[in-house]
């Protein structure tokens, strides 16, 4: 209870004392629902350095940009966090919408690289002194940058959901109809598809090339591109990285995404508040029960509503089930990678089977949950699922857990294909904003579920894991450990559940956003996972980002790889563990 | 790095391996393709070969679950289809990917519209199987469905469905959501009864 009410002290605190600071160049941000300070852009570079070195905001976890057509005005977003814990402070850059150009934050967080190439790939903001800014989720020769408010899709039909065609003079239309193959895309005007020649990704091999002379090495050896994915087995889906190779080792390498990307954003802009959050389970749908939970906090503080205490509860044992769930997979699927076959992958399937079970019989889903509602859960638990739940997390996790660490934890060909693999120091991995699990295996031992409570995460007990190495056998340890923390808060979630309504008020599907901004992050079993959300009081949110961390942990992968051999970046992969439905969105 | 790791490892699989045979003895022929033997593979207590032989053995499906949605109506005494639903629109409103259409009926002599749908179309291929038409249905006209097998040879003419698809018996709703049903009618039963207090 102490801590809600001082944080709000220490966060302003923080900003008054950015402004006395720079009083020329940094002001208070004053409109109404919103927080934080305002930097002018020229001065960007300097109050961040201030940051991070003077006043210990270290760990820059989201930067995104939001398009403000009306007032002809865009601005960049940063939440900055320190490493320590506790609140942290958002500041924001301003400049028109007809030159979008700000200084670019990588020389002193290196962990905006990627996010910042897809700021400027979808909203069209050039960040000045970015060393390779280059579109990330879109292709080359796409037209426009589809996150800016004027720009319309080549189907486009209403600004915002529900469209006025289908009720009361529904005339059903196909979707074929509506949006046929191959008169779906706008083309820049200059360009013909049908005499295009592909490009050869000149850009991308460009950019390789400056990062090895970057390198300098003054022996001449012949450098070989190897080009993994899209379609590799290990990568987990549609992801493809450029590894540029002497010998077998790796000089660098490029991840190349956005295969699967759909604009996740855009869509959830056209839609109701109420209507994201379906879309939400497609992100990471291995775990929808966390992105669901950061998305309803996120609304949850614009509408200020309460989940009722059983709603928290519920809410708390889904989403550690999710970690569950999402560790076994992470960990099975390494093994996989590094050439185990199926067996281990299986093993850990039958438990996330088991859990799966428990979220179909409560949410009505097995992957695609859309569990939580706004001010509380979407359904109580049926009967016979708390005694599942119970059975789930005292007799059969904890000895199924056990046996896993027994099968593979000292098995010596995991051990030498994965230790000292892919390390990231505790300094890098701050730098390079990374999260969760990756984060707290270089001995940082940051979990927002500790760092920055949320719902009531502060009553339980458990651990922060914490391993020191930063290589690949720390993650999949971190992973083992902090599902026997999950068992642990679920066990006492379970015994103190209390009775009650689980949803505040009435539910509704018209839900009223007061303008403002607001930023909900949780531990999801990545990493921070955040939703930041600008309403303008319409039924539709105004800007919806997602700060994702499977894309962010990307961020690193090429310091984690370069030294290495070619084999070990499927192990370095596998250990950060990602899922394209979110790295694309 | 003597190896031990590998053996000990190997023992698990070897555990699970037994554990197969020892369940399945147990279980003498009851195992597979009968219900109980599902309902065992997929038991907390489940050890050993958990998969289940799909299409020769089904998963039962909560009551919770959902597929697509469809639409209640009352059975009139001469077999007459009676639909729940006004069509009021909210379920078009609410859906995400916006597949529903719903044209409402309209008196041809007031001009006023009348509560019953003219024509219901339900594109299943956009159907994101989210519940939120079945959540906010006022009048439990919709309802998710728990028939998964939805397969067809020609997608483009079979998927969208219209009422004629869509309509289903309050009986059947009855037994694949017992509960829900009982819920509701209850509630529709106090809601009837209130005036009159």
């Amino acid at each position: 209870m102490s801590e809600q009410t001082v944080a709000p002290v220490l966060e302003r605190s923080i900003e008054n004392e950015l402004v006395t600071r720079f009083p020329e160049c940094v002001s208070l941000d004053t409109r109404k629902g919103y927080s934080g300070v305002l930097v002018k852009p020229e001065n960007l570079i300097e109050v961040a350095t201030a940051l991070r070195d003077d006043l210990g905001y270290d760990y820059l976890v989201s930067v995104t940009g939001t398009d403000y057509l009306p007032e002809g005005m865009m601005e960049t977003v940063y939440h900055i966090y320190k490493a320590t814990g506790g609140p942290g402070l958002v500041f924001k850059a301003q400049f028109p919408r007809d030159h979008a150009v700000v200084p670019s934050l990588v020389p002193v967080f290196p962990g905006a690289d990627l996010q910042e190439r897809e700021t400027w790939d979808l909203l069209g903001i050039r960040f000045e002194g970015h060393p390779d800014l280059r579109r990330i989720l879109l292709w080359e020769g796409f037209e426009g940058h589809p996150l800016r408010k004027d720009w319309r899709e080549p189907f486009f039909e209403e600004e915002a959901k529900p469209f006025k065609s289908r009720w009361p003079e529904g005339h059903i239309q196909r979707a074929e109809d509506k949006n046929p193959f191959s008169n779906n895309v706008a083309y820049p005007p200059d360009f013909d598809p049908d005499s295009w020649v592909e490009d050869k990704d000149s850009m991308l091999y460009e950019s390789l090339k400056r990062s090895i002379k970057q390198q300098g090495s003054d022996i001449q050896t012949d450098i070989v591109m190897v080009n993994m994915g899209p379609q590799h087995p290990s990568t987990h889906g549609v992801f493809r990285m450029v590894v540029a190779l002497s010998g077998e080792t790796i000089v660098s390498l490029k991840p190349v995404m956005g295969y699967l990307h759909r604009n996740h954003e855009k869509i959830a802009e056209r839609n109701t508040y109420l209507q994201i959050m379906p879309y939400t389970d497609r992100l990471d749908y291995l775990s929808s029960m966390s992105n669901n939970f950061g998305y309803a906090l996120a609304v949850e503080k614009l509408t200020g509503a309460r989940p009722p205490e059983r709603a928290e509860y519920l809410r708390v044992i889904m989403a550690e089930f999710t970690r569950i769930c999402n560790h076994l997979f992470a960990i099975g699927s390494l093994l996989n990678d590094l050439g185990a076959y199926f067996t281990p992958i299986l093993y850990a399937i039958e438990e996330r089977e088991l859990i799966l079970d428990v979220f179909e019989a409560v949410a009505g889903s097995r992957m695609m949950c859309n569990y939580f509602r706004f001010g509380g859960v979407a359904r109580d638990l049926p009967e016979g699922i708390l005694e599942q739940i119970r059975k789930i997390a005292f007799d059969r996790l904890p000895p199924k857990i056990d046996e896993l660490d027994l099968y593979l934890t000292n098995n010596e060909i995991i051990r030498s294909r994965t230790e000292g693999v892919g390390v990231l120091t505790p300094e890098q991995a701050i730098a390079y904003s990374a999260a969760g699990p990756v984060l707290r295996a270089s001995g940082v031992p940051y979990d927002i579920r500790r760092a920055d409570p949320y719902s009531i995460y502060d009553r339980f007990d458990f651990d922060v894991v914490v391993h020191y190495h930063g290589d690949a056998y720390d993650r999949y340890l971190v992973r083992i450990e902090e599902m026997r923390q999950s068992v642990r808060i679920i066990q006492q979630a379970v015994k103190d559940l209390p009775g009650g309504p689980i949803q505040e008020g009435k539910p509704q599907y018209q839900v009223r956003v007061p303008a403002g901004e607001a930023y909900g992050r949780v531990e999801g079993p990545k990493g921070e996972l955040g939703f930041y959300v600008v309403a303008n009081g319409k039924p539709n949110p105004w800007r919806y980002h997602v700060r994702a961390p499977s894309f962010i942990n990307l961020t690193p992968y090429e310091l984690m790889c370069v030294g290495n051999k070619v084999a070990d970046t499927v192990a370095i992969l596998g250990s950060i563990d990602i899922v394209l439905g979110e790295v694309d969105r | 790095m003597d190896g031990m790791g590998i053996v000990k490892g190997m023992g698990v699989t070897l555990r699970r391996f037994l554990g197969t045979f020892v369940d399945d003895l147990k279980w003498l022929g009851k195992r597979y393709y009968t219900e109980e033997g599902v309902a065992r593979r997929r038991s907390t207590d489940t050890r050993g070969i958990f998969t289940v032989q799909y299409p020769e053995e089904k998963l039962p499906v909560p009551e919770e679950f959902r597929y697509v949605p469809f639409l209640v109506y009352e059975e009139g005494q001469d077999g007459e289809k009676k639909p729940r639903c006004t069509s009021c629109g909210i379920c078009a409103k609410v859906c995400p990917p916006q597949c529903i259409w719903i044209e409402r009926t309209v008196n041809p002599n007031t001009g006023r519209p009348v509560p019953e749908p003219k024509a219901f179309y339900i594109d299943i291929d956009i159907c994101m199987n989210c519940g939120f038409c079945a959540e906010f249905c006022p009048f439990d006209a919709i309802k998710m469905d728990h028939d998964y097998e939805l397969s067809v040879y020609d997608r483009h003419q079979k998927d969208i469905y219209d009422l004629v698809h869509l309509l289903k018996p309050v009986s059947y709703y009855a037994t694949i959501r017992p509960k829900n049903y009982a819920l509701e009618e209850a509630a529709w039963a106090k809601a009837a009864h209130k005036p009159m207090d």
